[in-house]
């Protein structure tokens, strides 16, 4: 177990720490993050690192392989670009959350603003709250998955990304439709709710939306949602 | 001949609407869209073309050729980075993508450019094992799709370049029809195979240079401080826009002129927008040497890069390299008269070819086409590159030497002068024979 | 581009400090606004038909006593002059119209930076540790305060082009971000007689707030309005009498964090500031959607 206290040693320090091979099956307690950026970014390995307290911006960014908690709130583009591994947020969530991640599962347990999932390339997200105006903007593949509501223009301009949704979704983006939810739909996000720890949610209310494809290839008559 | 056979002499050209205006008009009147192309801005523009150098006089003595030294080197990322860049010349070869480039296109780059001891540059679309194989020095983009972005990438660069714009379109995003998504570019870049691409015009999760100085530092935790990180950006309000790259944590700007080249965007963006490379070059310099970092933040100029006198007058103005896109297709044999045939079925004729979105190109250079690529032998095109970039050099060398450098860093603004009174004016450099630059007082 | 702050003390015992918090807030705002630093500190409210101007002297070396002398002249004891750094809290007897008047007719020397009944602005070049040290910030009561780091995105840096930007009596405006359609909007406002010192954007929307209240909007309306008229990125925090307001652009890119405990309220640019105010960790902790105004008031 390595400790890092944020306010005598370096952010720097625990990024260092991460990145060596000792890091392999390592356990990392991080205390008095206080709001700092860029903390446990760049992850290679299979760590496990406990955040105590509220990070900055980036939190996570590019993660491989580790498993990342945060006992408090996130700033913007937590978990950007992750890889794989984990990073679960026990508060709230900023902007950009998990913004371009390829791969992984990111879990949110209170509520994200806006732009959750933003050009997502595969990762997979469970808020456990709500999120704000324009999340799975150019979503690209992956999941989304939201237990409370959307804000507004879920969903603009989508590819292949799914957006599993349980509470009210304010608008839909261009090109973003409700879709009928199948058997497989059924399986896949109770799969995910359970990675995330919330098997209990009552799926039942759940819709999915997706992309119309209508923008897939120009057709003058779309025009307008461009 | 009769009244009517003698018409051709009567006709009068309109200005405003000339053939290829009229062409445009009716095209859209058809399509309903705006026309997409490649390549960079055509229409006329003041240039380094109108800057030439005093060399040498009664008051300034010449080196000579060979036996006196004119070195070229130059080291880029000084500022914060553990790795800084070593070139052995100023001349790199600007962000092409691999999908807008075959596969061979880019190996004949990174062959051409190693050999030649200087870098290329990935684009929006990654990084292939092919070109991280084949440059020495390579130079990972970090662009709004965020395509194909992965630390391990990150980690094997040699630096990394943050794109903020680029000359042909800076601000430039929207809907781009038919791209080129191959099987392997659509794996790359995980979008579905053959739709057409649609770009974000801002980061996803940065937008300002205040937030864009977090996401440097973040960048630079990922990869431990080793590699230096440049800040691209079209050319527009560019002496901010230096300011504050360097406020941001920049190692290195590279200010792109409005000529500078692109896959693909909208015709009205290249043309229409953007400042040309000649003031473009001067603002970053006087926006560096304002806060005392010209030199200790490096500059890297791009957009019609042609030749080594473009090169000098670059480096002159206070460039410390310059990138060039556009010149290295055509070294490669983009536009070249030998495939005349299959330009005028596709429309066009060689030296006006630019619609490189179609994927159809007979050089084998912007296409993904299995046959049309294979006609461009890598090892041929990476002896092309290398000895365009050597002409380059020796061009660069004799006029630093003409002028009495014994490194081309040397050059200065004082050894030039100015045809026009529009590049006097931008490039605050006097007209010849007078004391004069527009805007100043005698 | 920059960072903001602003504080509003719930608990009247923490109001000796309010000066220390803002200043460990806009030190956590250093590298995003490197240029200059401002606050508009709210505290002492001047006695009925007083007014508290907040005065910027001169480049260079300037004596206040002239400005002492003539003040004593017109206005005997009724009047008090307190010199911080390169600029003067004046406090006189008379309404802030006269009192502006005045100091413009015989001390065209000084600019006038803050005007109403409990405003202080100051501003100046540098950094916040730097401007904290100067200005013994870290010794200022008050009620509420507005902070402000900058990083110049198109306009100069000088005092002047600093923030905050006082758009009226006890008003103040500091903003994150960057407008597009301020040139115009500036010609417009000129037209309608708002002057501006400064090519600076955030001025802009200082004015334009200005007017729109001189013209009978509340704020509450004027920043609804604004939401239409203003066009670009930005977080804003305006400063009134008894408290501030916060608002994001409908596009909503430019950050902004809020908190609240028992004992204050704060909003900041980033997190890492308000983690700094005691008891930060366990505040109630979120961000402002576009376009919905947040305002805390002590009336």
């Amino acid at each position: 177990m390595k400790t890092f206290n944020l306010e005598n040693s370096t952010v720097r320090d625990l990024n260092q720490a991460l990145h060596q091979s000792s890091a392999e099956k390592g356990e990392f307690l991080v205390g008095n993050p206080g709001g700092k950026h860029s903390i446990a970014v760049g992850a290679m390995y299979n760590t496990t690192v406990m955040i105590d307290g509220h990070v900055g911006y980036y939190c996570g960014g590019m993660n491989q392989n580790a498993a990342i908690t945060v006992n408090g709130n996130a700033g913007s583009g937590c978990a950007e670009n992750i890889m794989s591994g984990s990073v679960l947020i026990k508060g709230n969530a900023s902007q950009y959350c998990a913004a371009t991640g390829h791969g992984g599962l990111v879990v949110v347990e209170g509520d994200t603003s806006s732009r959750c999932g933003i050009s997502m390339k595969g990762v997979d997200i469970v808020v456990g709250g709500s999120i704000g105006n324009l999340s799975g903007f150019m979503a690209q593949s992956g999941c989304l998955v939201v237990c409370g509501d959307v804000g507004e223009a879920l969903g603009d301009s989508a590819y292949e990304a799914r957006f599993y949704i349980g509470g009210n979704v304010a608008s839909l983006g261009a090109d973003c439709i409700e879709k009928k939810i199948e058997d497989e739909h059924i399986t896949q996000l109770q799969n995910l709710l359970r990675q995330a720890g919330m098997e209990s949610i009552d799926i039942s209310k759940f819709r999915r939306y997706g992309s119309g494809r209508k923008l897939y290839n120009f057709n003058i008559d779309n025009a307008g949602d461009y | 001949m009769s009244e009517k056979d003698n018409f051709k002499s009567r006709l009068r050209p309109s200005h405003s609407f000339p053939p290829h205006v009229v062409a445009e008009i009716q095209r859209a009147a058809a399509e309903g869209i705006y026309d997409i192309r490649g390549a960079g801005a055509k229409r006329t523009i003041p240039t380094f073309d109108d800057l030439l150098f005093l060399g040498a006089s009664m008051s300034r003595y010449p080196l000579e050729g060979y036996r006196e030294r004119c070195d070229t080197n130059v080291v880029l990322g000084t500022r914060f980075a553990q790795k800084p860049i070593e070139l052995k010349i100023p001349i790199t070869i600007a962000g092409m993508s691999f999908g807008a480039l075959s596969a061979q296109a880019k190996e004949s780059l990174g062959r051409g450019a190693s050999a030649m001891g200087t870098s290329t540059t990935t684009g929006d679309g990654g990084m292939t094992v092919e070109e991280r194989g084949h440059s020495k020095t390579l130079v990972y983009q970090y662009l709004p799709s965020r395509y194909g972005m992965n630390p391990d990438d990150l980690r094997k660069a040699d630096a990394i370049e943050v794109v903020v714009g680029q000359g042909a379109k800076p601000g430039g995003g929207g809907m781009l029809l038919g791209q080129k998504i191959s099987d392997r570019v659509a794996q790359m870049r995980n979008l579905p195979k053959g739709i057409d691409q649609r770009s974000a015009c801002r980061h996803p999760d940065w937008t300002g240079p205040d937030d864009l100085e977090i996401k440097i530092s973040e960048l630079r935790e990922i990869t431990d401080w080793q590699v230096p990180i440049y800040v691209k950006v079209g050319a527009t309000r560019t002496f901010f826009d230096t300011t504050l790259a360097v406020k941001a944590g920049a190692d290195v700007i590279v200010v792109d002129g409005m000529q500078g080249g692109t896959a693909a965007t909208q015709d009205i963006f290249i043309e229409h927008v953007g400042i040309p490379t000649l003031p473009a070059t001067r603002l970053a310099v006087e926006a560096l040497k304002e806060l005392n970092m010209h030199r200790k933040v490096q500059l890297i100029v791009s957009g019609g890069i042609r030749n080594g006198a473009d090169v000098a007058k670059a480096l002159a103005m206070g460039a410390d390299a310059v990138s060039i896109g556009t010149a290295a297709m055509i070294a490669l044999g983009d536009n070249s008269p030998k495939f005349e045939k299959e330009y005028n079925e596709l429309g066009t004729s060689a030296g006006y070819y630019d619609d490189y979105q179609d994927g159809l190109d007979p050089s084998g250079i912007s296409t993904q086409d299995p046959v049309l690529s294979s006609r461009l032998d890598p090892e041929l095109g990476g002896r092309k590159i290398a000895n365009y970039l050597n002409c380059m050099t020796l061009e660069l060398q004799t006029l630093a030497r003409a002028c009495g450098k014994s490194h081309v860093h040397n050059l200065e603004p004082e050894d030039m002068v100015a045809l026009t009174i529009e590049a006097a004016a931008m490039a605050k450099i006097p007209l010849a024979g007078t004391d004069w630059v527009p805007g100043q007082s005698f | 581009m920059c960072g903001i702050v602003g504080l509003f003390i719930k608990n009247p015992e923490l109001q000796k400090n309010l000066g220390k918090y803002l200043s460990n807030m806009l030190i956590q705002m250093t590298e995003r606004g490197p240029d200059s630093t401002g606050v508009a500190i709210y505290r002492d409210p001047v006695e009925l038909g007083w007014t508290k101007l907040t005065l910027l002297g001169p480049e260079g070396d300037y004596s206040w006593e002239g400005l002492n002398r003539n003040l004593s002249a017109i206005f005997g004891d009724d009047y008090e002059l307190n010199l911080q750094c390169d600029q003067a809290v004046l406090k006189v007897s008379t309404d802030s119209v006269s009192a502006q008047t005045w100091i413009h007719e015989k001390h065209p020397e000084l600019r006038i930076n803050g005007a109403g009944e409990a405003i202080e602005i100051f501003k100046a070049k540098g950094t916040p540790a730097g401007f904290v040290e100067n200005f013994n910030l870290g010794s200022f009561h008050g009620s509420h305060a507005l902070g402000h780091t900058r990083m110049a995105t198109e306009s100069a840096v000088t005092t002047e082009h600093s923030h905050p930007f006082s758009t009226g009596a006890d008003l103040c405006l500091v903003h994150n971000g960057s407008l597009s359609n301020h040139n115009q909007l500036r010609e417009e406002l000129r037209r309608e007689g708002i002057t501006f010192q400064t090519d600076n954007d955030s001025e802009v929307a200082a004015g334009y707030l200005a007017w729109r209240m001189r013209e009978g909007d509340s704020l509450d309306t004027s920043l609804k309005n604004a939401l239409s008229d203003l066009d670009g990125f930005y977080t804003f925090a305006v400063g009134t009498k008894d408290g501030f307001a916060v608002l994001v652009d409908p596009i909503g890119c430019k950050p902004g964090v809020m908190a609240e405990t028992d004992d204050w309220a704060a909003m900041s640019s980033e997190f890492r500031a308000i983690a700094t105010l005691p008891g930060a960790n366990d505040a109630k902790i979120w961000e402002p959607v576009p376009s919905r105004i947040y305002s805390w008031s002590g009336a």
